[in-house]
């Protein structure tokens, strides 16, 4: 085998697809079991995870569908171990129920969604933002997601990373939302060494076991149930509870369950928000775009501000919690903002939400499967310019 | 002073108690039936996690003192799976009604015994969904009445322990709450097994099941599950006709030469380190 290709100081250089790079960020976060069902485009995943985790004494198992490939994760968090599932559409939709699961106990896992055309069987190989707004809203009840997005290889291992230490540090189920177009692109990859990776294990009782209240918050706002075995043994149950995991039916405890799932993210979401910023000092035009979809907006700003139109891009790498302040400010003083997603209209809508009724919203939207083209967007930003 | 039986040490002090089950389920012996296993066999409490779906059987692990997963409906087969991956060493149970192990939860239970897992699977057969309202179960005998087969059931039962051992557990076995000597012995043989194990216990739902066919009584209830069964060796002997209505008990197959799923596991992770190290 030849010897991978190194940076002048000494970083593995990879030319991998963004599947394959998730693999390596996964491993690199601490991953260490992987519970997965083949769905395209996502089955790169599960088959590198099949491959890597063995050699570093981890485990791998193909499950007999989605439904069991979470809650196996969801079991093995539980046991101790950082966890991850990679699906596409329709296998996240089955996975609903117990992703619900997973809020409810707080038991943080990593859930990899490499989005494709749908609604149903949908488009398998083509690509797609339309789960957007299913990470938010996937699962029946109340709770508040954490999802967030990457735009190219690198990211996406970088990503991955973030990923397994946002879900360790809320202890939530955090979703990574890929497309087609970003897992089976291939991008050069720089690794990290071990020791510039800042990990996130998990957060482990330190008092006496009798005095143990599992999800009582341990710091800030976060409980962090303990993992099996250590002595800790408390109820674990998908019923609403009180602070010891007992199901509970009493008003004040049923609204300190629902708001603690809800407040430990909320109140961190400036800890948790991430974007990037082009050409935004001086716009009157904002592009908001994610994933693949900023790709194209990236392009298509560098071509438009070489014609002189002042038109800047938000690109979310979080997308839910909703990076709600951020947009606001950006958007203050500008005439109108474009939201160009790969879908018929999902990001749009917090968007509305949160901008005054004075901007105009465009919505620039593509859905028959294949990527965004930069001239869309172009197209959307001249005609709102020159109507 | 009155001194407490030794299953309280495993029940735990912050639960309120009561339970929800009725008086005159059967849940409740088995309940005390797997504790008392646990207890003779000397395994420490962390060292085992039970875990469940939903359902009235699926409550045991709110009220006793070991590691305790009570998930959703049908799924906690592919839990316990996760949990007995990432630590092989846990004596890992799985409590399921009927419903939740052989309609919604079927394609777990069958997987699950296709790779041996080393899970015991104790199954609460009471032929009908109690925690719901008693409507009718893949359990459910043909012509009983049911809240959803008011008529009379026409959906042929499943046989849980012909599923399992077709599937490829290991370790299959079946008794009644009325025999709860022989389900201890049952429990303590498998918990013991390397491999999925699945013991079905016949349990009674008086307040659905009895109410609705004829049988509110408990006691009466428990009686026919004296009087329907037969051990599998007599079983052998007898036609198919005079097996009608009868709970076949005993053990069904005890096989030790398979390997177990996590050990199988272990091997191959042995075999790619040392392919790796050249």
């Amino acid at each position: 085998m030849p010897l991978p290709r190194t940076t002048a100081d000494g970083h593995p250089i990879m030319f991998v697809q963004g599947n394959e790079a998730c693999v390596q960020g996964a491993i690199a976060a601490g991953c260490r079991f992987f519970a997965g069902y083949p769905i395209t485009p996502s089955s790169e995943i599960a088959e590198g995870m099949s491959r890597e985790l063995p050699k570093i004494g981890g485990t791998f198992i193909q499950m007999e569908d989605e439904i069991a490939s979470i809650a196996a994760i969801i079991g093995g968090s539980a046991a101790g171990a950082k966890s991850m599932t990679a699906t596409s559409g329709p296998g996240f939709s089955l996975m609903q129920e117990n992703i619900g699961y997973a809020y409810i106990v707080e038991i943080p896992i990593v859930i990899i969604n490499v989005q494709r055309g749908g609604p149903s069987t949908g488009l398998p190989t083509k690509l797609s933002q339309s789960d957007t707004m299913q990470a938010r809203w996937g699962t029946h009840g109340d709770y508040t997601a954490i999802a967030i997005a990457p735009s190219s290889i690198q990211e996406v291992y970088d990503m991955t990373i973030d990923a397994f230490n946002l879900a360790e540090k809320y202890s939530t189920p955090v979703i990574l939302l890929m497309d087609e177009l970003i897992g089976h692109m291939r991008e050069k990859l720089i690794l990290k060494h071990d020791c510039e990776l800042e990990l996130r294990e998990r957060c482990l009782p330190e008092v006496p076991t009798e005095w143990y209240v599992p999800y009582k918050s341990q710091t800030n706002l976060v409980s962090h149930p303990a993992p099996f075995g250590m002595g800790y043994r408390y109820s674990v149950t998908g019923l609403i509870h009180d602070t010891t995991g007992f199901p509970t039916q009493i008003s004040a405890e049923i609204k300190s369950n629902l708001e603690s799932i809800r407040n430990k993210i909320i109140t961190h979401r400036q800890d948790i928000w991430k974007w990037q910023e082009y050409y935004t000092e001086d716009m009157k035009y904002l592009i908001i775009a994610y994933g693949s979809a900023a790709r194209a907006a990236r392009d298509a700003i560098e071509t438009m501000r070489a014609k002189r139109i002042k038109v800047g891009l938000i690109e979310l790498k979080t997308i839910w919690p909703f990076p709600d302040n951020p947009i606001k400010k950006l958007a203050y003083h500008t005439k109108a903002v474009f939201v160009a997603e790969n879908n018929m209209g999902q990001l749009i809508h917090p968007v509305r939400e949160v901008l005054p009724e004075r901007i105009d919203i465009i919505g620039v939207q593509r859905y028959d499967g294949r990527p965004l083209e930069p001239m869309e967007i172009i197209r959307a930003v001249k005609e709102e310019i020159y109507a | 002073m009155h001194k407490l039986p030794e299953v309280y040490d495993y029940l735990r002090w912050r639960k309120r108690f009561p339970t929800v089950w009725c008086s005159g389920c059967g849940i409740g012996s088995i309940t005390g039936a797997i504790i008392r296993v646990v207890r003779s066999l000397g395994f420490d409490k962390d060292n085992v996690t039970l875990i469940s779906g939903i359902g009235c059987s699926s409550r045991i692990p709110i009220y006793v003192d070991f590691n305790t997963l009570h998930t959703t409906h049908g799924r906690a087969l592919p839990f316990a799976t996760g949990v007995k991956l990432v630590n092989p060493e846990m004596n890992v149970i799985v409590v399921s009604g009927d419903g939740d192990a052989l309609a919604i939860g079927g394609n777990h239970f069958i997987h699950a015994a296709r790779r041996n897992i080393g899970v015991t699977l104790i199954l609460v057969n009471n032929s009908i969904y109690g925690m719901t309202g008693g409507q009718v179960a893949p359990t459910t005998p043909i012509d009983a009445i049911a809240h959803t087969a008011p008529y009379g059931n026409i959906d042929p039962p499943f046989d849980a322990v012909q599923l399992a051992l077709s599937s490829g557990a290991t370790f299959v076995a079946r008794s009644t709450v009325y025999h709860i000597i022989q389900t201890e012995n049952y429990l303590k043989k498998a918990f013991q097994h390397k491999g999925f194990a699945l013991v079905e216990i016949i349990s009674q739902c008086p307040v659905l099941f009895g109410r609705l066919n004829k049988m509110p009584d408990p006691v009466d209830m428990i009686m026919s599950q004296k009087e329907n069964a037969v051990n599998l060796v007599k079983a052998k002997k007898m036609t198919e006709e005079e097996l009608k209505g009868k709970i076949i008990t005993g053990i069904f197959r005890e096989d030790n030469s398979k390997v177990e799923y996590t050990e199988s596991y272990a091997h191959l992770i042995q075999r790619v380190q040392n392919q790796n190290e050249f």
